[in-house]
């Protein structure tokens, strides 16, 4: 049994904010001390719980010991597992980056930091529809706080549009949840998907309302076709860490959308079966064809990797729409992969706009950076990983999703839609990278070489590329047992609902 | 194991060579120069059993699941190249070392010639196809970098770039190939893939992968219509030239070929491909290149046409076509590789390769010169040297082709046409150059190049001659090999005597030279009648330039089209998505049908009544939306009307919650109306009016439909348990409030974290913001002076309020209330006090750090939830007991009220700090300060 | 009654979202606090409707009301209540730092 190690995830984060909430006085150094300790602390514990979760069995932990489906559960499977432990290596150096001076530009930096942490962890972890909204809620009213973090017009136009969006998002994420409450009159995701394979022809059509709503929701928080437009400008507008996390955010979508699409409308949701199949593909590709032509037209590094973003998301959500376990394990590859580097990305960036004074990460003429040989060749590093050059694990992403493409109706489509967004990616990417490590005036560089903590945690990131590749048979291994386990709902079902252990009876006696 | 050392050795170069070369210039060319050295020591250890006809096969896992495998195959074909990436590269690496100016960087040249290396050598000695095209995307990536060396030359960034697109879209073409041909083989191993022929031939997805592939190996090959990189990649410094664009890179297409030519070739599909691509390649760049003025432009063109004879070569599909394909990659390599050699030499002495400036150089530097004529002549196909001999097996092949039969003239003469002007172009780079009269204003003093500089155009000339006199003893065992690793089968008979009798090929051979000569001669009306035909530049990259520009247009019209910045656009956006998709289900499952069946709420007056002043309401408010102070009233009335509904519905908590919220919201909304402009004209265009309302309208209509399918279709629910549990296992009456503390309570636990990031989201938020009164002579609202009333009345409000609160609170679990019914109460009892007596006031007397008191609060809330960890239970697992309380009598008290008090102190805290903060906005918290002595003076 | 009481919340999501398409910022938030009070409703309704049962667990109780979707409820309203005070004082800070209270923050658009 897990003990209770499944619900630090949310815990710790939590706790570390609070704490830093009281210590304010103590001083900023107290502040990071605890921050960073934390960090490592749930990097710790969120690899711990991975490591549970290969055995392949499900922990549920019940939450005020209420079995399923009438209490909330947390439930840890193989996928959930891995977004904790992504977002925590994400985060770790996303904070490690800011504790080299931009968590000073406001305040409560870490203290939203972690609360966007608790979120994040809770949404991956929660077996529960409703409490899946909670934790939406809490992580967005905490990237509110870090998108605006720094502030200035352009964050708080950004912010407006983001958060606006978002809370229309919400409503329409409560009248999901009202609707499919109202026909099958349970949370519980397990439970759902149980009623769902039972639901009576005439609570069909509901059911199917509910389930493209919350569609929509999800394709809002993922940013995919129509409702990415918000992105580009929040993610360019946001400090280079808060940006670095947000690489995350896109991805609980996408991981939501997973859950939801495959889990409770799934195979085996009788006459509702794959109901995400006709949606998901043609949306996935367009939006990654979108996302392409912004990024050959956006003239501003920071932009562009924002609408990397956009790309990777239309991939992901390309893959997952063929619903076959081969094509759910390449896209999670791939999700590992995208999240990783792009958030490194915005991190190199920021460096690079730093040293090119009031160019910044404009694409035009600029002063040589200082530090031009380290930092040209991570963000060629970076920029081979995402066109899918190889030897990096865009490459073997690519690869892995091409090969689940085959013997697909959409092959055709699928294939030629991202063999030619790669092309355009590296046409993209090498204007860039020419227009700023090669096409320079010979001014003087504004100096600021990036510490040594900065560089780290782009190297530590940009790292995880060549790692993801020659490691490439062991994540994939992983993924696919991944997308096995998903593809298979009556297990994550009885796992849940058949998994009273330690449930007794109602609370801790009392005399009645 | 040697043969994935020969593939890592100069990868490993390629950090070794910086590190010697830290050591100084010399240091990193001597690394890179014994490395390579090593490599091909290795090879030659190896090549004896090559020779005795053994394929030497290694292989590591990577992906299997993926088909990838770190899989090495040494074969003829495979030792032919790597003697040539390794050979050459050793000569080129000789004459970088004297070509480099002082301020290249000697070490950044050499790590990336190793890389290069490297990738090149794993392109020709894979045997997994996947990792062949690994290294293959590595050659494009590293020649982009080779040919960017000079990074402030404008036309060598642009070359370079245009060398990775197409390239590097030609490998991902390839990989598609590569990938088809796998699922057709079942294997990416090319011991496999090459010995099933028939299977590959037979199948559907032949003539995709086929194309597929071609594309790759034609835009690495610089074949037509893909040739235009290749010119355009001579900003490189000359050694790269040498290197990539006449041995090794632009050899990889047709290495391809090669390699896979027992696989693919011998289709229709495949000769009609491969032939005219290499036919048209061959005649036209041999035509253009008679025109280039620049010495490496013509010998960039002239390379193109020989890739084009090359892969005319292996387009026949024949043996001996292939045999004599192999043959000429050995001999091109040779003399075209001391040709750039010299023409670097010449660019570094005389300081141009402009040939119309280079005249007569021959009294200047002779050396060179003879060296350069005699690679020139191979160039040109004269007899005695290397180039004849492939040549003249080339004519022979062209003549022999049985396969077009009416049209069987047209090789023949296109060829010998091409013969022509390659005599003609190698003539002119002769004449021009060495003889021709004086140089033309030159920057400098042409003269001899360094001894060393020399050295490897010589070894190389000497392999031409060599070769072109005694083919047999010379070449004759490796193109054996070579050609037998080609085509994996027995070799036909062919011969490699320089004197084959008096034939056709002869003829067509001298033709070409006799031809030749007279072209040059008639040279100047040539130009004058190619610059008339063709004025200016040729097409190709001014087409490839308008794509480019193209795509980036369409790219800017597409993004800027749709996202063009505005918000409602976005909005809109995401309300008709909804819309959409709800009416696309709505219309899935069967026909609709409004019937009144379910609908069993009686109508009653109080109901309509509400429902009425909800409607009336909400119009009031949308109509007077541009007036806000009086919206707001109306958003109030709405409120109200909703709690009303809660009330009437048997929701007492809920009525409770929503009017406490309520207050403190609009509150918070007139003290923002202070920041904020009163009204507004009306901005967006009436049809703009129309398509939200239409939307809004269309909303409104769904979620309407919603509910009433909702509200009139059975249910069952699993509430039933918590009524039943509520009192045996909660502990209290009130099953709502237990719901929310106990049986899920881990959803309030959130709900107060959200409270508590909003407060300090706010307060980040709010950080040194300046607003300036937005009306003239108004203040913020902490400043106005209240009616005196209010303000007595509202000072023992407070502890009035507290004690409801407690009350509410711990009745909570069994009555309505709660603690965050509670919270709000209290806190709008201070807000009382702010409104009442001002913010100095207020503050002055609460010295509270509202954040402490939030902080306690989600303590206290983890507390409780924590504490059953002792007992063994999980999170928030509550317990409850009784207590007999002197008046009040029997009392319950349940764990999970400390839960509600942590949430009712969340609660206070919050609100204090959302009100608290805005009033510092307005009001000056900051005592006045004391005037310092130089105002008194 | 059921017909009423779509109406009523079909009418006030119409209201809230044609607000929340406007251009300034504090119409946007008053159309989103419509549109929370609407979607509450729903969800409270999502329970069915009852009058006059019993809210407290007695045993004189003849029936009650779906408790669970009024704690839904209760959250929802909670949640949304931190929402609009951040959304209400973004909007003051975006007033502050673009100059006007436009959504895109230009007041020509």
């Amino acid at each position: 049994m897990m003990g209770h190690w499944l619900i630090v995830p949310v815990l710790l984060p939590m706790v570390a904010a609070i704490l830093m909430l009281l210590a304010t006085r103590l001083g900023r150094t107290v502040e990071r001390g605890i921050s960073l300790l934390s960090m490592l602390g749930l990097v710790a514990v969120s690899a711990f719980l991975l490591n549970a979760s290969l055995s392949g069995d499900y922990q549920v932990y019940a939450l005020g010991n209420w079995v399923a489906p009438f209490g909330i559960v947390l439930v840890l499977d193989r996928l959930s597992a891995l977004m904790v432990l992504l977002t925590s290596v994400l985060a770790l150096f996303s904070l490690l980056y800011a504790c080299n001076g931009q968590d000073r530009d406001g305040r409560h930096f870490h203290v939203l930091f972690h609360m966007q942490l608790m979120g994040l962890n809770g949404a991956f972890l929660t077996g529960d529809l409703f409490n899946l909204f909670v934790f939406f809620e809490i992580l967005l009213i905490a990237s509110y706080g870090l998108l605006l973090h720094g502030g200035g017009p352009l964050r708080s136009r950004a912010g407006l549009h983001y958060v606006i969006l978002n809370l229309a998002g919400s409503a329409l994420f409560l009248i999901g949840i009202g609707t499919i409450y109202g026909m099958l009159g349970t949370l519980n995701m397990a439970d759902l998907a149980v009623k769902v394979a039972q639901a009576s022809p005439e609570q069909l059509r509901l059911i199917h309302i509910s389930a493209l709503l919350l569609m929509v929701v999800f394709g809002l928080k993922a940013a995919l076709l129509p409702l990415y437009f918000w992105l580009p400008g929040a993610y360019s507008a946001a400090s280079a860490p808060v940006a670095a996390l947000f690489a995350i955010m896109t991805k609980v979508g996408v991981y939501s959308i997973i859950r939801i699409f495959i889990l409770v409308f799934g195979i085996e949701a009788g006459v509702l079966s794959n109901l995400a199949q006709p949606w998901l593909l043609p949306l996935g590709l367009v939006t990654l064809s979108l996302g392409v032509f912004g990024l050959l037209a956006s003239s501003c590094l920071r932009k562009q990797v924002a609408y990397l973003v956009v790309v990777s998301v239309g991939t992901l959500i390309a893959g997952v729409g063929l619903l076959t376990v081969k094509s759910v394990a390449a896209s999670l590859y791939y999700l590992m992969h995208s999240t990783l580097i792009t958030g490194g990305l915005f991190l190199l960036v920021d460096i690079i706009a730093r040293q090119r004074g009031d160019v910044g990460s404009e694409l035009r003429v600029g002063p040589t950076v200082s530090q031009a040989l380290l930092l040209s060749t991570m963000f060629f590093i970076a920029a081979m990983a995402v066109v899918g050059l190889p030897p990096l694990s865009g490459f073997i992403g690519k690869l892995l999703l091409l090969q689940a493409a085959v013997e697909q109706p959409s092959m055709a489509w699928f294939w030629s839609v991202i063999l030619i967004a790669g092309f355009f990616t590296l046409i993209a990417l090498s204007r860039s990278g020419s227009a700023l490590f090669l096409k320079t005036d010979d001014t003087a560089t504004s100096g600021e070489r990036a510490g040594a903590a900065s560089l780290l945690a782009v190297m530590a990131l940009l790292l995880s590329s060549p790692l993801l590749a020659v490691y490439g048979n062991v994540v994939s291994d992983f993924t696919t047992a991944t997308a096995e386990q998903l593809m298979q709902p009556m297990q994550y079902i009885e796992g849940v609902l058949g998994s009273q252990q330690n449930s007794m009876g109602s609370s801790m006696g009392g005399e009645q | 194991m040697t043969l994935l050392l020969i593939v890592l050795i100069p990868l490993l170069g390629a950090l070794l060579v910086p590190v010697a070369g830290a050591r100084g210039r010399m240091a990193a060319a001597w690394m890179a120069g014994a490395l390579t050295a090593i490599a091909l020591g290795l090879l030659l250890s190896l090549a004896q059993r090559v020779f005795a006809g053994e394929v030497l096969v290694s292989s590591w896992a990577w992906m299997a699941d993926l088909g990838l495998y770190f899989s090495f195959r040494l074969d003829g074909l495979g030792l032919l190249f790597a003697l040539l990436i390794l050979g050459i590269g050793l000569l080129v690496i000789l004459y970088a070392t004297y070509y480099l100016s002082p301020k290249d960087s000697m070490s950044k040249f050499f790590a990336y010639m190793m890389l290069f290396m490297g990738a090149m050598l794993g392109v020709v000695l894979s045997e997994n196809l996947i990792l062949l095209l690994v290294f293959w995307e590595l050659t494009s990536i590293t020649s982009f970098l080779l040919v960017s060396f000079w990074r402030h030359r404008s036309d060598a960034r642009q070359g370079a770039r245009m060398a990775l697109a197409l390239t590097g879209g030609g490998g991902l073409c390839l990989l598609a190939g590569i990938l088809l041909l796998g699922e057709i083989v079942g294997s990416y191993e090319l011991s496999v893939v090459l010995a099933s022929a028939e299977l590959i031939q037979s199948h559907d997805l032949y003539t995709p992968a086929l194309i597929l592939i071609l594309l790759g190996a034609f835009t690495k090959s610089a074949q037509f219509p893909f040739h235009f990189w290749l010119p355009h990649a001579m900003a490189a410094p000359t050694p790269v030239s040498a290197y990539l664009h006449s041995a090794t890179m632009v050899k990889a297409g047709v290495f391809l070929l090669a390699r896979m030519h027992p696989a693919l070739s011998g289709s229709d599909l495949w000769f009609y491909l491969v032939t005219s691509a290499g036919l048209v390649t061959l005649v036209f760049a041999a035509y253009v290149a008679l025109f280039r003025h620049d010495l490496k432009g013509l010998l960039a063109y002239s390379t193109i046409s020989h890739l084009g004879l090359i892969t005319l070569l292996f387009g026949f599909g024949t043996p001996l076509a292939a045999v004599a394909g192999v043959f000429h990659i050995i001999n091109h390599a040779t003399f075209k590789a001391s040709l750039f050699m010299a023409a670097g030499i010449i660019d570094h002495e005389a300081g141009t390769r402009d040939m119309r400036r280079l005249n007569g150089l021959f009294k200047y530097m002779p050396y060179t010169a003879v060296l350069a004529m005699v690679a020139a002549a191979a160039m040109a196909g004269v007899p005695l040297l290397n180039g004849f001999l492939s040549k003249e097996m080339f004519f022979v092949e062209a003549l022999a082709l049985q396969r077009l039969d009416d049209w069987a003239w047209l090789i023949p003469v296109l060829a010998t046409l091409a013969g022509i002007f390659a005599v003609a172009y190698s003539l002119r780079f002769i004449h021009d150059v060495f003889f021709n009269g004086e140089p033309k204003s030159l920057p400098k003093v042409p003269h001899e190049p360094p001894r060393w500089m020399k050295i490897p155009v010589e070894v190389l000339v000497t392999l031409c001659l060599l070769v072109g006199i005694f083919p047999a003893f010379t070449v004759g065992p490796l193109l054996a090999t070579a050609a037998g690793g080609v085509l994996q089968a027995p070799l036909p008979e062919y011969s490699l005597a320089i004197w084959h009798g008096f034939n056709a090929a002869i003829v067509m051979s001298l033709i070409a030279l006799v031809g030749g000569c007279l072209f040059y001669l008639l040279r100047h009306r040539l130009f004058a009648l190619h610059a008339h035909l063709l004025p200016s530049e040729f097409g190709a990259k001014q087409i490839y330039d308008g794509l480019i520009r193209g795509l980036l247009n369409v790219s800017r019209w597409i993004t800027e089209l749709l996202e063009n910045g505005s918000l409602q656009r976005y909005m809109a956006l995401l309300v008709g998505a909804a819309i959409s998709v709800g009416l696309y289900a709505a219309m899935q499952h069967g026909a609709l049908n409004f019937s009144m069946i379910g609908a069993s709420l009686p109508f009653n007056g109080v109901a309509i009544a509400i429902l009425l002043g909800l409607i009336l309401a909400g119009l009031g408010t949308v109509i007077l939306h541009r007036h806000r102070l009086p919206a707001l009233v109306m958003l109030g009335v709405v409120g109200l009307c909703v709690s009303l509904l809660f009330v009437y519905f048997s929701a007492p908590d809920l009525a409770l919650t929503q009017l406490s919220v309520e207050v403190v919201t609009i509150i918070l909304l007139l003290l923002a109306l202070h920041f904020m402009p009163q009204e507004t004209q009306a901005d967006s265009s009436s049809g703009r009016r129309w398509r939200d309302a239409l939307l809004a309208g269309g909303a409104g209509l769904g979620v309407a439909g919603l509910t009433w399918a909702v509200l009139t279709s059975p249910f069952e629910t699993l509430s039933g348990f918590y009524l039943e549990q509520s009192v045996p296992g909660g502990g209290g009456t009130n099953v709502v409030n237990v719901i929310l503390v106990d049986f899920r309570g881990f959803d309030t636990f959130g709900e107060i974290t959200v409270l508590a990031i909003a407060a300090i989201g706010i307060h980040a938020l709010l950080q040194n913001l300046v607003i300036k009164p937005n009306e003239p002579g108004r203040y913020g609202w902490a400043a106005v002076k209240p009616p005196l009333l209010l303000e007595v009345i509202s000072r023992p409000l407070l502890p009035l309020a507290l004690m409801v609160a407690i009350y509410l609170m711990l009745r909570g679990h069994n009555e309505p209330g709660g603690g965050f019914i509670a919270g709000l109460v209290v806190g709008i009892a201070l807000v009382m006090q702010y409104l009442a007596s001002g913010v100095e006031w207020t503050q002055a007397r609460l010295r509270v750090d509202y954040f402490k008191v939030i902080a306690v609060g989600l303590i206290l809330s983890i507390v409780t939830g924590v504490a059953s960890w002792i007992w063994g239970y999980p999170f928030m697992t509550t317990t409850f007991t009784y207590l007999y309380w002197p008046v009040v009598g029997k009392f319950e008290v349940a764990s999970a009220m400390v839960f509600d008090l942590g949430v009712f102190l969340t609660v206070v805290g919050i609100t204090m700090v959302i009100l608290a903060e805005l009033g510092k906005l307005s009001g000056p918290l900051a005592p006045r300060p004391v005037p310092s002595k130089e105002d008194k003076r | 009654m059921e017909i009423l009481i779509s109406t009523a919340i079909g009418f006030l999501v119409a209201c809230g979202i044609y607000l929340m398409l406007r251009a300034r910022t504090m119409d946007v938030v008053i159309g989103l606090t419509l549109l929370s009070y609407a979607v509450n409703l729903f969800l409270f309704a999502s329970g069915r409707l009852t009058n006059n049962a019993a809210a407290l667990i007695s045993s004189d109780a003849a029936a009650y009301a779906d408790p669970l979707p009024q704690a839904l409820v209760l959250t929802a309203i909670v949640i949304g209540f931190g929402m609009t005070a951040f959304l209400v004082v973004l909007a003051i800070r975006a007033f502050g730092d673009l100059g006007n209270d436009h959504v895109d923050g230009e007041a020509g658009k």
